[in-house]
């Protein structure tokens, strides 16, 4: 990385007023941005970070909040303890903690956001009686408190059951480095050699982190002293955790799933310890900060709202709440079927939604009932995804005015039955434009710009059980599916190393309207309405709801699935696929009963 | 002998007219009593133990009621917090109430109607929860029962009108008629004489439902033809006040 990239990002904090706050032997560098009058937001980095590492968040946050952030002892500009040993206990930390506070907002309680060795921090403070009345609400991320962990690790030691133990030793395996940290000299010759100079590649790929991210240039001799971090608190917190580590505050939990250090199993047990808890995942890896600035932007503004105004934090009902909260989702062909159950689910889980149709009546209707079930917000759109001037336009007007999609959810499709021979070129037109071209309109469009956010985000593209399996009844559906199928597997390959999950959903029979307005080829008008009404009613029959659809669509988000079949039919239809297609093509020569 | 026929006819029409005002005014009344803790079976009893003091003496069925998706209330903020949906569900079920009285009054086939009414929930986003009634009956017929001393229910049914039921089914298979309107061939036929509607609408873990009579006549005049015996019921109401707001 050069100089010059190196810049671009602390340009970020250029903004704030830098300060020097006293503290029991060190000096800590304080940063300050945003107009003092709101209320105070504290952001406290983790290891082997400094306060640079909150950049992003802070710029965004300092436009509602007074944010400061300052180098935790050892760290960054703050000063190191003499000697090293000893002075890094977590008492001392929290007077560091209470000396920054005194001067920054004297008279009003602060809320507390901590990252890794932060959070550890953080969990301290607001677990001990002295700093009662000086912190209004404190969000964690990626750092347990050492007393929780302690009793966690006793709990699973005094009780061994087969599922305690494999959490205990999953767990102690993804601590590796923390012993590597306790033995002496070791850690500072390799940060100060080798691991060092080698840290920001590490961590650019490890995070899959957008080139040129910064890194302090202090890094060698903070993270030689945060050694001191571990030495002096791990040990000692461990063996003897403290028994009343309960917070006093209203606590926000943000839970990175693909965290290569912590467990989620840690915070199981947490609301014993933290009563009024708030719980969030992301799918992320451990350095949120860096990765997903604009989620922990928004949760973070949510939650210290919230707490100012007295309550709890919103918490929708959905199943997925803690995943979708505040989360942007757009649905195509939302106006009924499987795309309005999708959009209904979402705005169960508190996801803002946008509901795309042709038709705008049914769109509306979507938006309406999805606030009224849990959508902080929801709007509809009138557009024909197979219209390219229609999906730009769409794309230019949600990224302005609601943002950078999260989950898109390419859903519109119709339907067409009838032989090869009796298809005409029209029809095939028609039927790949929408359900073909409007895929790709959609992930080019929006998948671009969370391409360029780099902040992670997910596609879900409808597909059908008639991807994989052959007839001689859905000859046009079938290709235009398999064409979504394959492009789902394609660019999830292309995406995945931008932490962009890419799902492709294969329902069977659905009982959903796109039998009333399918095509058969072939027939006249008479017949064609003859066979939909017999199609509905098989559909009717089969009455798979396509709110079964909506719950499969969410976790494959959740889960980050490629390829989920729904229905029996569909996933038995995808195993014959794999182990059985002679069969199939047999089967697929059979005339249906129509 | 017309005007007798008439007058027998407004007399009986005026004691459905005090039946449906009781069973409105219990389900009130033990509605109003609901508070957290209350299960359905005590609230069924109360509205059971209410009717009965007001004179009833059989039943088309027990009363019930459903909480919730079917629980008791554990937590009420839930049911607060769906609130907002269970009005606009009981907002969207008028137009189910005009759908319905319009098509019976254009002759239009009981399975014909079934269909549209379905079609209007799916455009409202609701799915269709008479589905789950037996046979997925929107109405069944109803009629005048015979007082009898002793009246026995199975599984919560009178066996009067379960016995009016059977006669009618039969009459009815006999002349391509059924008392139960389904979304089935059997009920392939316009709507005759006196019917129950109870149409369920359902979204996302919350329903509503009404049950009314409609009256079906074989006047030529459309307005005679078929009409909803009572517009004095709660949900008029609100429906009114909403409109006035």
């Amino acid at each position: 990385m050069s100089e010059g990239e190196q810049m671009r990002r602390v340009v970020a904090l250029e903004g704030a007023r830098e300060r020097r706050v006293r503290a029991d032997g060190v000096e800590l560098s304080v940063a300050e941005l945003g107009d003092p009058g709101p209320p105070t937001v504290v952001l406290l980095h983790g290891y082997p970070d400094s306060k640079e590492v909150w950049s992003e968040v802070a710029v965004r946050l300092a436009e509602h909040y007074h944010v400061v952030l300052y180098d935790v002892r050892g760290h960054g500009g703050s000063t190191a303890p003499r000697p090293l040993r000893g002075g890094f206990t977590l008492e001392k930390l929290t007077d560091d903690f209470l000396a920054v506070v005194d001067a920054v907002s004297p008279d009003r309680p602060v809320h507390l956001v901590g990252h890794d060795w932060g959070s550890v921090q953080g969990w301290e403070f607001v677990t001990v009686g002295r700093t009662e009345g000086r912190i209004a609400s404190f969000t964690s991320m990626s750092g347990p408190s050492l007393d929780h962990l302690g009793h966690w690790i006793k709990r699973r030691v005094k009780r061994p059951t087969p599922r305690r133990i494999g959490q205990l030793l999953g767990q102690g395996a993804r601590s590796w480095y923390v012993y590597l940290l306790h033995t002496p000299v070791l850690p500072e010759l390799a940060w100060r050699g080798p691991l060092g100079k080698q840290w920001p590649g590490l961590l650019q790929r490890g995070e899959k982190l957008p080139p040129g991210h910064y890194t302090a240039p202090s890094l060698p001799t903070d993270a030689a002293h945060g050694a001191w971090l571990y030495r002096d608190n791990v040990r000692a917190r461990l063996t003897r955790p403290r028994d009343d580590a309960y917070a006093h505050v209203p606590v926000q939990l943000i839970t990175p799933l693909g965290d290569a250090f912590l467990s989620e199993r840690l915070n199981d047990e947490l609301a014993l310890w933290a009563p009024q808890l708030t719980r969030r995942t992301v799918s992320a890896r451990h350095w949120v900060p860096l990765t997903r600035p604009d989620q922990l932007a928004a949760w973070i503004t949510e939650f210290v709202t919230a707490t100012e105004g007295g309550r709890p934090a919103p918490m929708a009902t959905g199943k997925y709440a803690d995943r979708f909260g505040g989360q942007l989702v757009l649905v195509t062909g939302a106006a009924g079927g499987i795309g309005r159950a999708t959009a209904f689910a979402f705005a169960e889980s508190g996801a803002r939604v946008v509901a795309i149709d042709r038709d705008t009546e049914g769109a509306a209707r979507t938006a309406e009932l999805a606030r009224l079930i849990g959508a902080p917000e929801a709007w509809a759109e009138t557009v024909d995804v197979s219209d390219e001037q229609a999906m730009e336009k769409l794309a230019a007007k949600v990224a302005t005015e609601y943002g950078v999609v999260d989950v898109l959810v390419n859903n519109a499709g119709i339907g067409l039955s009838g032989s090869f021979l009796d298809t005409t070129a029209e029809d095939w037109r028609k039927v790949l434009d929408v359900n073909l071209w409007g895929v790709i309109h959609g992930c080019r469009l929006f998948g671009k710009q969370m391409a360029e956010r780099g902040q992670g985000g997910h596609i879900v593209n409808t597909a059908s059980a008639a991807a994989y399996l052959p007839s001689r009844t859905l000859p046009a559906y079938s290709t235009s599916k398999a064409a979504v199928l394959m492009l789902s597997e394609c660019l999830r390959a292309e995406l995945a190393g931008k932490g962009i999950g890419v799902s492709a959903i294969c329902p069977g029979i659905v009982n959903t309207n796109i039998t009333s307005t399918a095509r058969f080829a072939g027939v006249d008008a008479e017949e064609e309405k003859r066979r939909r009404q017999k199609t509905a009613r098989l559909y009717r029959l089969r009455n798979y709801p396509p709110e079964k659809v909506a719950d499969a669509v969410l976790r494959a988000v959740v889960r980050n699935q490629a390829v989920v079949p729904v229905t029996p039919e569909a996933r038995g239809g995808r195993l014959m696929s794999r182990f059985t297609p002679r069969a199939l093509r047999a089967l697929a020569r059979l005339e249906p009963p129509l | 002998m017309t005007s007798a026929v008439k007058g027998e006819r407004a007399t009986e029409l005026k004691r459905f007219r005090q039946v449906q005002t009781l069973a409105y005014e219990c389900a009130e009344a033990v509605a109003a009593q609901l508070k957290p803790g209350v299960t359905e079976r005590e609230a069924a009893r109360m509205q059971r133990r209410r009717l009965r003091e007001r004179g009833v003496q059989d039943w088309f069925h027990l009363p019930f009621a459903w909480f919730g998706d079917r629980t008791a209330f554990v937590n009420f903020r839930i049911p607060l917090q769906f609130f907002p949906t269970d009005r606009r569900l009981m907002e969207d079920l008028e137009a189910h109430r005009e759908l319905i009285l319009r098509e019976v009054r254009e002759r239009r086939p009981l399975r014909e109607i079934y269909e549209d009414v379905d079609r209007l929930m799916v455009r409202q986003g609701y799915a269709n929860r008479h589905r789950a009634y037996p046979f997925g009956v929107i109405a069944h017929k109803v009629a005048r029962v015979k007082e009898r001393r002793w009246s026995p229910h199975v599984l919560g049914f009178g066996t009067q009108s379960l016995k009016g039921l059977a006669a009618d089914a039969l009459h009815g298979h006999r002349d391509g008629w059924s008392p139960l309107w389904s979304p089935y061939r059997f009920s392939d036929h316009p709507a005759r004489p006196g019917w129950a509607v109870e149409l369920h609408l359902g979204f996302r873990g919350t329903g509503v439902k009404f049950e009314e009579i409609l009256v079906v006549t074989d006047s030529e005049d459309p307005e005679e033809s078929a009409f909803w015996l009572d517009d004095d019921l709660p949900h008029v109401w609100r429906w009114a006040e909403e409109k006035c707001r």
